[in-house]
């Protein structure tokens, strides 16, 4: 039986390295990447825990997270490709016409 | 023993795939990572006893979500971004940033104190089903959430027309 505390300890540390990605990385598609690594991350906890805990509204929120995922995901790639249109470049440190 | 090792294989693929993913210079083979990372997230959550999870785990984020990134990839070219370092100048403050947090977090993880267990029994569940348990919950005790999530999802699809699409006629 694997206890509760290993999958937390998973979901955190799968969590971390998408926080590590999303703050580091050059690439704005892999930025979004990492978000969906973070979601996923959450996702595993959640199960786990409702697993656990015997519940399974757990399972209707990771339910909800993944079709929120897919919403934001689709807006996500429109807006870049919108923006792709006018600056074509995918590298952050150019993305910069708002700086002030 | 075997839940154990199992466990461990899985853990060990997630764990090394996300680092893959975010550390990989060409967007496509993260992308191809990921969809690794994706199909032993599924398999993990088979592993709870959640087998309607681990099907739109599959179906949407490998099968839609993953397919959409790939075509994004493939419509933006990408041929000069290669040639940039893969990580912004300031990336030990990153890996500091996410070190502390995960200590933060593995500092909480120890204090975790379980809940009573609710009436979801293993038995149960396997008795009435995954997917008809979900669906009960789901169209009963969730059904406003659920109703705005159509409205988000509607959003959504309209909204990605409207921003992708090159001009307006006003």
């Amino acid at each position: 039986m694997v206890s509760l505390n290993s999958y937390i300890v998973l979901s955190m540390i799968v969590f971390t390295i998408g926080v590590f990605g999303f703050l580091t990385r050059r690439n704005i598609i892999i930025m979004f990447i990492s978000v969906e690594l973070m979601l996923n991350a959450v996702n595993i906890s959640l199960v786990a825990f409702s697993f656990y805990l015997q519940d399974l509204r757990g399972h209707i929120l990771v339910f909800f997270i993944i079709s929120v995922a897919a919403a934001e995901a689709a807006i996500g790639l429109a807006i870049l490709i919108a923006f792709f249109r006018n600056k074509p470049t995918v590298n952050i440190d150019e993305i910069n016409i708002m700086k002030w | 023993m075997l839940t154990q090792a199992i466990f461990g294989y899985l853990s060990f693929v997630i764990v090394v795939t996300s680092i893959l993913v975010v550390t990989r210079k060409n967007a496509v083979h993260s992308v191809l990572w990921m969809l690794i990372l994706f199909i032993h997230i599924a398999a993990l959550f088979l592993f709870l006893n959640a087998e309607f999870l681990a099907a739109i785990q599959i179906i949407i984020y490998a099968g839609a979500m993953l397919v959409l990134y790939l075509f994004v990839v493939m419509l933006l070219n990408l041929k000069q971004e290669e040639r940039i370092p893969r990580f912004t100048s300031l990336w030990p403050l990153g890996l500091l940033t996410a070190t502390g947090l995960l200590l933060v977090l593995g500092l909480t993880a120890k204090t975790i104190i379980k809940g009573p267990p609710y009436i979801y029994t293993v038995d149960f569940v396997n008795e009435i089903g995954h997917l008809s348990l979900v669906g009960q919950v789901l169209y009963t005790e969730y059904l406003f959430p659920f109703e705005v999530l159509s409205v988000v999802l509607l959003v959504a699809i309209v909204g990605a027309i409207v921003l992708a699409k090159k001009k307006l006629r006003s």
